[in-house]
């Protein structure tokens, strides 16, 4: 069960792209292990074998050309062969389906946000329908990051500057993991998120309900939603307590706690009332305005609805 | 290699090298007091000297080629922002540069020459003059940097060009051009700059009378390394103000 | 070395018989040496100091991943611990280890000749590191790196004290500091290239190298071909986060991946620097401890210089799913799969040297024969990651961790850790306690691989590198490799107090400890000042057993043969350390002949039917049966 890499050595499959590159996995691993196997246990036969004896004399090591040739071109064939199916799984499963339905996807510190083709936005959190090709536009806002959904096999950097793309069709109903791969610093690790593979109506219903505030949120998920709980949502989903504390404690950016009706010293001009129009602009602009002793990290862009942002100035508000 | 009575004078320069109680003897010998107690004889050790100095200058290749790739790869992404920044080069100051530098490598070569036959003198004045172009090469080139500095072609965040020449206006990304230019030109100004070192001290060892016929290696290597700074500016020069 | 720190009084030849080690004693006889052997052991202490420095890293890492969440370390600080952990490992420690510090010491004498063709150099290059260390260890001492060993832009050049979106961590200081040590380290090639071409001892043709020498040789060529790439690249690197140049950075137009290629330039290369010399120590172990000459030698020299030029083809390799084209990609997949080749070409042969060799397991070949195995697996896990399709899931996973692991500690750490052991007596005249160095074998051999081969699991089901929290499920893995790891440190600690007792009160080294043919083993432990008592000249390959006198393989077959009867007997009794001539032979006549025979091209180590046995009389009537299984081995 161990050697096995199906059951062991790699994770669920939900994609049409996985099942040929575990194929290839597979192929890979074992002929390893077959070469492994034959060199270790010649070489433990050999060790054992030929002890040190008393009266035993090595034997004279003699011109072997022919073998060096043939244990340099079979494993030439070998390697041939594999690069090959290597290679023609690669191109086949780098290329996207004709209509594929386009995701934007935008890495940013320390969070991914996701673009539907509706223009919804949502972070930490995907929803795609199943077995519809899809075609992830990635971008990047600030350093390099990699989006790797384990589930499907697949990994792309995010550079910033420009695009580059994944194509891949879910298979299975169900969650897949979300990693960012390429260091990006202090919460590169929490960089994490979720795929929701669903039914293409779950889908449709998603998107409706996506940018309206929903009937219930909060920690248990079946709290009756106010703007303010719904705002905390919103604030934990994008990732702003990977920077932002609640609770007064100070990390690389300002806490938010007692922020709201209070002066705020700034780095340049003098201090400003942290009112609904400041809140705004800190979130939506971050570098218009920025708070004395924060210049080590910048806060990244965010783009949301108006109830979106109304929800989290409501819930900044809160935070007394 | 045997280990006979070897020659020692108190002019010993090079390390230790000498059998017990060998006696000051002078030149010429099997050896001399220049041959390095690890070499058997003169022609190793200048043979050895040479290919150490072909590996080091290849490295330097090498080190430069990194420029070279950065440079043609930015110009083929923005031919035009290069060829616009590329006007605002004094070519008249770099063509003279090249002169300067194609001069003392000839003269650099000449130092060697001199040195083979055993012209002390002669090698001396030569070296001389490597070094004076060295500098003048270095003051035109610091004219340059000013115009530079003055009109605000410079790097990065402190690009704001002003007052360019026939009244020409430069593309916005073209601080990446003379973040090449001044990377290749002051990574090469450096090596103008060592060049001038090691030739100094090369002067003064011939100065001292540390060279003959018989041994002229660091004249050589020296003039190697400075045929190397010149070839250098020869791809620059066309590169940079030219095309 | 008295001739040589006071030139204008040291009228004298140093005493020949004394030891490297007498003669001028004293802080000043040491720092400003130029004899290769102290250079070379104060490289190898130098390393020895970055590789535990590097090792506690290590564990603070594996610590911190004991439980999921925090353990001992905020986030900060665990990225500038596996930060630390790469820069200090690479650029300090392996780079250096094997070229630098041990063959610093051996290439010479290995050569038979006195010393490396620059001496001056040499000193210069370790002084060169030292500064180069210094900054580093300055950087350090300012909060370090987070920025992995890589520095990739623009997290590495963006300063976000301009306003960029980077680290704010010391990056200046530790990319100037592997800016010098790049110089440090062209240097040392420099220097072993002209070595190499110029200064071997009369007789010793190119056929006649140990293999060890080509190692070193190809990796020369690497040192020479590939630091400055570095050396610039880190040089622009340093130069966009100080000044704001622009060519990496995107947000001032520039291209990150293009850094990304310079880098790998450089890297891919490098990892031949790491791993063609320990190749080389394994070549060396393996033929003294079989007492037989490496099979195919003349293919496995030439594989060490095809590692040496494919390597610089296959740099793309790191970078299949940064953003290059699938040609580019398909390029450097095929390319990857080249260098399988000669790797394999050397594993086979080794294997094929114990095939009715006489083999003794000394804890020498322990390490060699633990290199093979582990070695093979690093390399054949490397596959994995060449193969397009299956990098994409592993890449920047626990499963590349794993491989280089494999590759950099089962492979180069276990060659430095072998060719300590084998060279030992010879670098310090003392003999180390053989039962502890077993132990401490038996600890870093499970302890490395439990270590790692957990780290492929979870790397292979998913689980990303340089992350300071991970999923719970991975929980298991980490606490199993945790553990490894700290057996593994045991491990490497209880060699670390056998090998300093070894110094304080080992029992003197006899010249030839391990009965080799080699010209090392030929010459007094520790070796005097020039090497060699009388400068040797070369009559045969230094695997010719069978042409080896009995009083070059110190006990004859005779002897060996009683030893074996009465097990147990420590083999110091045999020390007569000035007792032996230097040459290669113990017969003028022959030498002379065998020389006029080297003139004129002809090789007598490829003598097919061992015929010249006879000729030398010095030879031992050996093989029983020399003819009877010809057949199966052609
Ligand atoms: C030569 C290179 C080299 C060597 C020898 C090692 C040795 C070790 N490495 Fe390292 N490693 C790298 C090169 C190397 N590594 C590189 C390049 C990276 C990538 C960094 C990056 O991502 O940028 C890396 C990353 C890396 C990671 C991944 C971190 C991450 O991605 O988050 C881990 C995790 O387990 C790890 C572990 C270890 C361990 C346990 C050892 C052990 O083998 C260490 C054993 C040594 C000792 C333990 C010290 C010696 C003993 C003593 C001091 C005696 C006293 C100790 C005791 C009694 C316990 N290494
Ligand atoms: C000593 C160092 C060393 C060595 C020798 C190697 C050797 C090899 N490496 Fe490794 N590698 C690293 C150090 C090293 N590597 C490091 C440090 C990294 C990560 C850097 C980072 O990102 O921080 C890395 C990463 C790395 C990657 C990128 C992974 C990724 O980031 O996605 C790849 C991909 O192709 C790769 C491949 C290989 C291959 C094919 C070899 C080959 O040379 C191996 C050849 C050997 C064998 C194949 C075994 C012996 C052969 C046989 C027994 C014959 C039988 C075999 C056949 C029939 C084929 N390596
Ligand atoms: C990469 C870290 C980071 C993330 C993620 C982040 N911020 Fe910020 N934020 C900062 C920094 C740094 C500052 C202070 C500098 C400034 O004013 O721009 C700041 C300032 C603010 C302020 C003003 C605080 C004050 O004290 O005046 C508000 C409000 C704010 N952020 C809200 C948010 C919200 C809402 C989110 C998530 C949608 C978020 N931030 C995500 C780093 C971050
Ligand atoms: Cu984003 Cu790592
Ligand atoms: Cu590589």
């Amino acid at each position: 069960m161990i050697l096995a890499p199906e059951t062991f050595q790699l994770p669920r499959s939900m994609s049409a792209e996985a099942p040929s590159g575990d194929a290839l996995y597979m192929d890979i691993y074992w002929f390893s292990l077959v070469f492994l196997v034959l060199i270790t246990g010649a070489m433990l036969y050999f060790v054992v074998k030929y002890r040190r004896k008393k009266g035993v004399r090595p034997e004279r090591t003699r011109d072997l050309t022919k073998l060096e040739i043939f244990w340099t071109i079979t494993p030439l064939i070998f390697l041939v062969i594999i690069f090959h199916v290597s290679f023609e799984t690669y191109v086949k499963n780098a290329t996207a389906a004709e209509g594929a339905m386009e995701i934007r996807v935008r890495g940013k510190k320390w969070s991914w946000e996701f673009e539907y083709p509706n223009g919804s936005r949502e972070a930490k959190e995907l929803t795609l329908p199943v077995n519809k090709p899809v075609k992830f536009i990635l971008s990047s806002d600030d350093v390099i990051h990699s989006f790797f959904v384990r589930e499907f096999r697949v990994k792309r950097d995010a550079v910033p500057g420009q695009y580059s793309y994944i194509a891949v069709t879910p298979t299975e109903l169900g969650d897949a993991q979300i990693f960012c791969a390429e260091f990006c610093g202090t919460s590169h690790s929490d960089m994490l998120g979720t795929v929701h593979v669903v039914t293409d109506e779950q889908f449709r219903k998603h998107l409706d309900e996506m940018d309206k505030m929903p009937e219930v949120c909060g920690d248990t998920g079946k709290e009756q939603c106010t703007p303010a709980l719904w705002g905390r949502t919103l604030f934990v989903k994008n990732g702003c307590p990977t920077c932002h504390s609640v609770d007064g404690s100070k990390g690389n950016a300002p806490s938010l706690k007692g922020v709201f009706g209070t002066l705020q010293p700034l780095t340049q001009g003098p201090d400003v009332m942290a009112d609904e129009n400041y809140v705004r602009e800190s979130i939506l602009r971050p570098q218009a305005k920025i708070v004395k002793g924060f210049t080590n990290t910048q806060m990244p862009l965010f783009v949301f609805k108006d109830p979106q942002t109304d929800a989290l100035i409501a819930y900044v508000k809160s935070l007394k | 290699m045997s280990t006979e009575a070897t020659p020692a004078t108190d002019a010993h320069d090079d390390h230790g090298h000498g059998a017990p109680d060998a006696p000051a003897a002078g030149h010429g010998h099997a050896h001399p007091k220049w041959l390095a107690h690890h070499f058997d004889t003169p022609a190793q050790q200048f043979d050895t000297a040479k290919l150490g100095m072909w590996a080091f200058l290849i490295q330097e290749l090498l080190f430069f080629s990194g420029l070279f790739v950065c440079y043609g790869i930015y110009r083929s992404w923005y031919p035009h922002m290069f060829v616009e920044s590329s006007h605002q080069l004094n070519k008249l100051m770099g063509g003279a540069n090249t002169i300067v530098l194609l001069f003392s490598s000839l003269t650099a070569a000449l130092a060697v020459r001199s040195s083979q036959t055993g012209n002390k003198q002669a090698t001396s004045r030569f070296l001389i003059i490597t070094m004076l172009c060295a500098c003048a090469f270095l003051v035109i080139k610091f004219f340059e940097y000013r115009h530079k500095f003055e009109t605000g072609c410079l790097p990065g965040p402190y690009f704001h060009p002003h007052e360019l020449s026939h009244g020409a206006t430069l593309p916005g990304n073209a601080h990446i051009f003379y973040s090449i230019y001044f990377m290749m030109t002051g990574v090469h100004g450096v090596h103008v700059l060592i060049g001038i070192g090691v030739i100094f001290w090369v002067w003064r060892r011939n100065e001292r009378g540390d060279f003959s016929k018989e041994y002229f290696t660091p004249v050589d290597l020296v003039a190697l390394y400075w045929h190397l700074v010149d070839l250098v500016w020869i791809y620059l020069f066309p590169l940079l103000y030219l095309i | 070395m008295a001739a040589v720190t006071t030139p204008h009084t040291g009228h004298h030849e140093p005493d020949p018989t004394e030891s490297y080690l007498g003669g001028e004693t004293g802080i000043k006889s040491w720092i400003f040496t130029l004899d290769h052997k102290r250079i070379g052991v104060m490289y190898l202490i130098s390393v020895t100091i970055a590789f535990l420095m590097g090792g506690v890293f290590a564990l603070l890492v594996r610590t911190e991943h004991l439980s999921h969440g925090r353990t001992i370390m905020d986030a900060d600080t665990y990225n500038r611990m596996f930060s630390l952990h790469g820069v200090v490992m690479v650029f300090l420690f392996i780079i250096p280890s094997i070229p630098a510090a041990m063959g610093n010491i051996i290439l010479p004498i290995q050569l038979g000749t006195k010393d490396v063709a620059f001496p001056r150099l040499n000193l210069m290059s370790l002084y060169i590191y030292i500064i180069g260390a210094c900054f580093g260890l300055y950087s350090m001492v300012h909060g370090g790196v987070d920025t992995g060993w890589t520095f990739y832009t623009p997290y590495s050049s963006s300063d976000p004290a301009h306003g960029g979106v980077g680290t704010p961590a010391a990056v200046l200081p530790m990319t100037l500091a592997a800016f010098i040590m790049g110089f440090s380290s062209i240097l040392t090639g420099v220097n072993f290239i002209a070595t190499v071409h110029k200064m071997r001892a009369p007789g010793l043709t190119w056929r006649r190298l140990p293999l060890f020498i080509w190692a070193l040789y190809a990796t020369s060529i690497i040192q020479v071909l590939a630091t400055p790439v570095l050396a610039i690249t880190l040089l622009l690197l340093t130069m966009e986060r100080f000044l704001g140049l622009g060519i990496f950075d995107p947000h001032l137009g520039g291209d990150p991946v293009l850094y990304q290629h310079f880098f790998w330039f450089y890297s891919h290369p490098a990892v031949y620097i790491m791993i063609v010399p320990g190749m080389g120590v394994v070549s060396e172990i393996i033929a003294t401890f079989a007492r037989r000459e490496v099979v195919g030698y003349m293919f496995v020299a030439m594989s060490s210089l095809g590692l040496a030029l494919v390597g610089f083809l296959v740099w793309g390799h790191h970078l299949f799913v940064a953003g290059m084209s699938e040609y580019a990609a398909m390029v450097f997949s095929a390319l990857t799969f080249l260098v399988a080749i000669p790797s394999g070409v050397k594993v086979f042969n080794w294997v094929a040297t114990l095939y009715k060799g006489s083999i003794s397991l000394e804890s020498p070949m322990l390490w060699g024969l633990g290199f093979i195995f582990l070695f093979t697996i690093g390399g054949l896990t490397g596959l994995f990651l060449g193969m397009l399709a299956v990098d994409v899931h592993l890449h920047d996973t626990y499963f590349v961790v794993a491989h280089f692991h494999y590759v950099m500690v089962g492979g180069t750490v276990m060659g430095f850790v072998g060719g300590l052991h084998y060279w030992w007596p010879k670098f310090t005249g003392k003999m180390y306690d053989e039962k502890m160095a077993r132990v401490g074998f038996a600890f870093v051999f499970v302890g490395f691989n439990v270590t790692f081969l957990t780290q492929f699991v979870i790397g292979s089901r998913g689980m990303p590198r340089r992350y300071y929290n991970y999923l719970p499920e991975y929980e298991l893995g980490h606490q199993i490799s945790t553990i490894g790891s700290y057996l593994l440190g045991l491990g490497f600690f209880v060699l670390l107090v056998m090998f300093i007792q070894s110094l304080r009160n080992g029992k003197p080294a006899p010249r030839n400890p391990w009965g080799s043919a080699a010209l090392e083993w030929q010459t007094p432990s520790p070796p005097p000042l020039y090497n060699f008592i009388t400068d040797p000249i070369i009559t045969r390959g230094p695997y010719d057993y069978h042409l080896a006198t009995e009083a070059e393989l110190d006990e004859g077959w005779a002897e060996l043969d009683a030893r074996l009867a009465a097990p147990k007997k420590a083999h110091v009794d045999h020390d007569k350390p000035h007792a032996h001539g230097t040459s290669l032979s113990g017969d003028d006549a022959t030498a002379a002949k065998l020389d006029a025979d080297a003139e004129a091209g002809k090789d007598t180590t490829a003598d097919p039917d061992g015929k010249m046995d006879d000729a030398d009389p010095d030879a031992k009537p050996e093989k029983k049966s020399d003819d009877s299984d010809d057949g199966e081995k052609d």
